[in-house]
């Protein structure tokens, strides 16, 4: 059912965009499979506007570090195209298969014009370019027809759903949404999430 | 799944803590919220203290009233408590108490990386360290049980790694404290020089519960080729490195979970088993120098050994995130590859001809950055101008906190001087006793709400009794911002989140006769032209500016909308030099440029409308909050 283990997933983003619930959510979903998961999160100052990195990593045999290895990351789960790039330089495996929200999301010294940022055409070449599968969703949009763009993060859990990278039901993946959220805030992220895994699905 | 904090609050939940207290800071904050969220149900008494030291006292109380108690700080919170946790082995505790202190190797969220399992020495304490979430659990449940056998307070080394790592964690039933807190007057708890020799024998009197508890294992062959000593999350990293290197039948581990006092037997064991040992752990060479001291103690035994870490460069100091103190699996399968000389390749393999497009591509660093209408980037803005205008080459000091990053450029640079909590404050009311000596320059301290309360208020009276010259500005957001918005004693809320009584910050200024100023940050010109009005007049002054953080308060529908009128703005014609997104750089201030105009991210902006006030054609139009189109700006 894991196509490698450990499995090591990234979730890369900025600082704001909901990186740790996207990681919470999967780790609920995982452990609930019976599975031995290790879940490390980098932010902290850096979550004032920097980058921010879950590392997730599954084994039916042991629990592992909290740490992925360089090189050893068989999916990355992106909310932001540059951040994508700059994770998968680093760890991206051979087999790696990449689902990326293509909201860019200019940091400060491209703003201020020290460097310039890539155009979106000349990311995706070079992400599709080191990974197996690349597969691009208008995740702030589709957030924002869900009824808020902040949203993105579930959108993008629901894409990954939708994939069946890890063939699980769907159900699976939306429980810990359930148990999270009630309210309006349930269904918002409800719609979020039904929204990434019908794009997820259609590739 | 639980957090290593998460893991921390359960396992003093399960072995029936009743007092808890706490200062916030990274990585170890959420362990009181936990405690917090469940401490009416499990009649826990959890407070927000107003440092560290008054944080470990106040559970000090608990533990001599007979009730088990935690204190949970960082490590820059451990030097502040530490005058206090010295006395304690030497007056001695009755309660478990255990100490809760998380290191930040890398210096994720930290300005420096200090090891703290150097200070449970010289203050007599027993100390643990423990490899995953769910190893904390179970170290913290022990630790308090442990407290009371040596009457000794336990520290307990947390790291960014365990305490912002989740893991499978199983619970074990909780032991409800309902200990009645009673104090017994006679003898009481005196801190006496005499007791020094007490508290070394409570020590010694350890190694025994060491040695039968499970935290100091050896797995591996029973003749290894090489051993390596690891401790706290580092030990998971041994484990994955030799499964990487097939290298199980080679290569020994010994886990050192009780670091203090430091477990000669197991480490002699692995010296008398092997010739070669390998260090992995986070920060200094703590376990490396240990076992060496015990090597020496034993050098005619044992002979030659060879001895492979960090002070003899096997294991390199790696510069990650701010620091150089992190270990990773990288650094640990590396060195031990080198050691046993198997040839080991990592990393991703790609073309030379994807390599060449992407060294092509620009790669802009992401560094921190304030938060799109952070209150904190329009203060910086003003003083930076005002410093400007003044001519006199005045220069601000900070300190820690979310305007910390008054350094970098999203602060424009603004403040000069970085150390400790409340330390810009101190340096200032030296700086300002320099005039008679001939300083010039006008000196102005920035500090933030949650540390004026927390160090601020001794070197302000310092001040004021002195006499020193200069501005302080003190930028009140509310909250204590940085760790995620926990209560001060300005909010007049408790850890609980019940109604407490509230000192505000306007009123202790008001009671040290220290003239007063209230301003908005978000008022820029005008709060240039106070900082300007006050550097002139001299003379201690206290600028409180004064809104909420912009994350607590710029939220959903309390967003003004904000715009760029695509006819008022000239682009570059302008000769602004794109004021909104170079130079002002808030993250929501973007261009668009197949338009050559500035524009707003929608998505991003708060909502704050300074911009709007910096822009010099007025193109940048605010519209009033969407739900409600009445309400004051």
């Amino acid at each position: 059912m894991l196509p490698h283990d450990p499995l090591n997933i990234i979730i890369s983003g900025v600082g704001g965009q909901g990186n740790i619930l996207a990681s919470d959510l999967l780790s609920r979903t995982f452990c609930e499979q019976g599975w031995h998961i290790s879940v490390g999160e980098t932010y902290g100052a850096t979550q004032r506007g920097g980058s921010v990195v879950s590392h997730l990593r599954l084994s039916r045999r042991h629990a592992y570090g909290p740490l992925i290895p360089l090189g050893e990351a068989h999916i990355l789960i992106g909310f932001e195209p540059l951040e994508v790039l700059r994770i998968l330089r680093e760890y991206g495996h051979a087999d790696v298969r990449v689902v990326m929200n293509d909201r860019p999301l200019p940091p400060l010294e491209a703003l201020q014009g020290q460097s310039a940022y890539p155009s979106l055409d000349a990311l995706k070449a070079a992400i599709g370019g080191m990974s197996r599968q690349l597969v691009v969703v208008p995740g702030t949009r589709l957030a924002q027809e869900a009824g808020n763009a902040q949203a993105q993060n579930v959108v993008m859990v629901g894409a990954f759903a939708g994939l069946g990278w890890i063939p699980l039901e769907k159900g699976a993946y939306l429980q810990p949404i359930e148990g999270l959220f009630s309210g309006t805030k349930l269904a918002v992220n409800r719609k979020a999430f039904e929204l990434g895994y019908q794009a997820g699905q259609r590739q | 799944m639980m957090s290593g904090n998460e893991a921390a609050a359960r396992g003093a939940v399960e072995a029936g803590v009743q007092v808890v207290a706490s200062y916030p800071g990274s990585p170890s904050v959420q362990v009181l919220e936990c405690l917090a969220a469940v401490a009416r149900e499990r009649e826990i008494y959890a407070e927000w203290s107003i440092n560290e030291k008054v944080a470990l006292e106040v559970a000090a109380a608990g533990s001599l009233a007979g009730l088990r108690a935690l204190a949970v700080m960082k490590a820059d919170g451990l030097n502040v408590a530490l005058d206090f946790l010295t006395t304690l082995p030497l007056s001695g505790i009755r309660g478990g108490l255990v100490l809760i202190v998380s290191d930040d190797p890398g210096a994720h969220s930290s300005v420096k990386e200090e090891d703290t399992r150097y200070l449970a020495v010289p203050a007599h304490i027993p100390l643990l360290e423990p490899t995953t979430p769910a190893d904390t659990r179970d170290m913290i449940a022990w630790a308090f049980e442990l407290s009371e056998k040596c009457a000794l307070p336990v520290m307990v080394r947390l790291v960014t790694r365990i305490c912002h790592a989740r893991g499978n964690v199983t619970l074990q039933p909780i032991h409800a404290g309902s200990q009645t807190p009673r104090f017994d007057p006679d003898p009481g708890y005196i801190t006496a020089a005499r007791f020094h020799g007490r508290a070394h024998e409570r020590l010694d009197n350890l190694l025994p519960l060491y040695a039968a508890a499970p935290f100091n294992p050896y797995t591996g062959p029973a003749d290894p080729e090489l051993t390596i000593v690891a401790g706290g999350v580092s030990h998971c990293y041994a484990l994955e490195a030799v499964e990487r290197l097939a290298a199980g039948d080679r290569v020994g581990i010994l886990r050192v979970g009780t670091l203090w006092p430091f477990p000669e037997a197991p480490v002699l064991a692995v010296l008398r088993r092997s010739r070669r040992v390998l260090f992995l752990e986070e920060i200094e060479p703590f376990i490396e120098e240990q076992t060496k001291l015990v090597a020496a103690e034993h050098a005619a035994e044992l002979g030659p050994l060879e001895f492979l870490g960090r002070r003899t460069g096997q294991v390199p100091w790696v510069q990650k995130a701010r620091g150089m103190g992190e270990m990773d699996p990288d650094i640990a399968t590396r060195a031990l590859a080198a050691a046993l000389d198997i040839p080991f390749e990592q990393g991703a393999t790609r073309s030379a001809e994807a390599q060449a497009a992407l060294d092509d591509l620009p790669m802009p660093l992401r560094q921190p950055s304030f938060c799109a209408g952070c209150p904190h980037r329009a203060a910086y803005w003003a003083i930076k101008s005002a410093l400007a205008m003044d001519g006199r080459q005045g220069f601000a000091l900070g300190d820690i906190g979310c305007y910390a990053l008054g350094v970098m450029p999203t602060g424009y640079q603004a403040i000069r001087t970085v150390h400790s909590m409340g330390s810009g404050v101190g340096l200032a009311a030296g700086f300002g006793k320099l005039r008679a000596m001939g300083l010039d320059q006008p000196v102005v301290a920035v500090i933030g709400d949650s540390t004026f309360y927390h160090s601020g208020i001794p070197p302000l009276l310092n001040a004021k009794t002195t006499g020193a010259d200069y501005l302080c500005i003190v930028l009140d957001n509310g909250t204590t911002a940085m760790t995620g918005h926990q209560p001060h004693p300005g909010c007049g809320v408790d850890a609980l989140g019940d109604p407490t009584s509230a000192m505000p910050i306007a009123d202790l200024v008001r009671k040290l006769e220290i003239p007063l100023t209230v301003g908005d940050p978000y008022d820029v010109h005008g709060t240039v032209a106070a900082i300007l009005e006050l550097l002139q007049r001299g003379g201690l002054q206290v600028l409180l500016l004064q809104q909420p953080c912009a994350l607590q308060a710029l939220k959903g529908d309390k967003r003004r909308k904000v715009t760029v009128d695509p006819e008022r703005c000239r682009g570059d014609a302008c000769g602004c030099g794109r004021l909104c997104s170079r130079v002002f750089a808030c993250p929501a201030n973007t261009w668009d440029s197949a338009a050559g105009r500035a524009v707003i991210d929608e998505v991003v902006c708060a909502g704050c409308g300074v911009c709007a006030a910096l822009c010099p054609e007025g193109a940048i139009l605010v519209e009033p909050p969407q739900g409600d189109a009445h309400a004051a700006p």
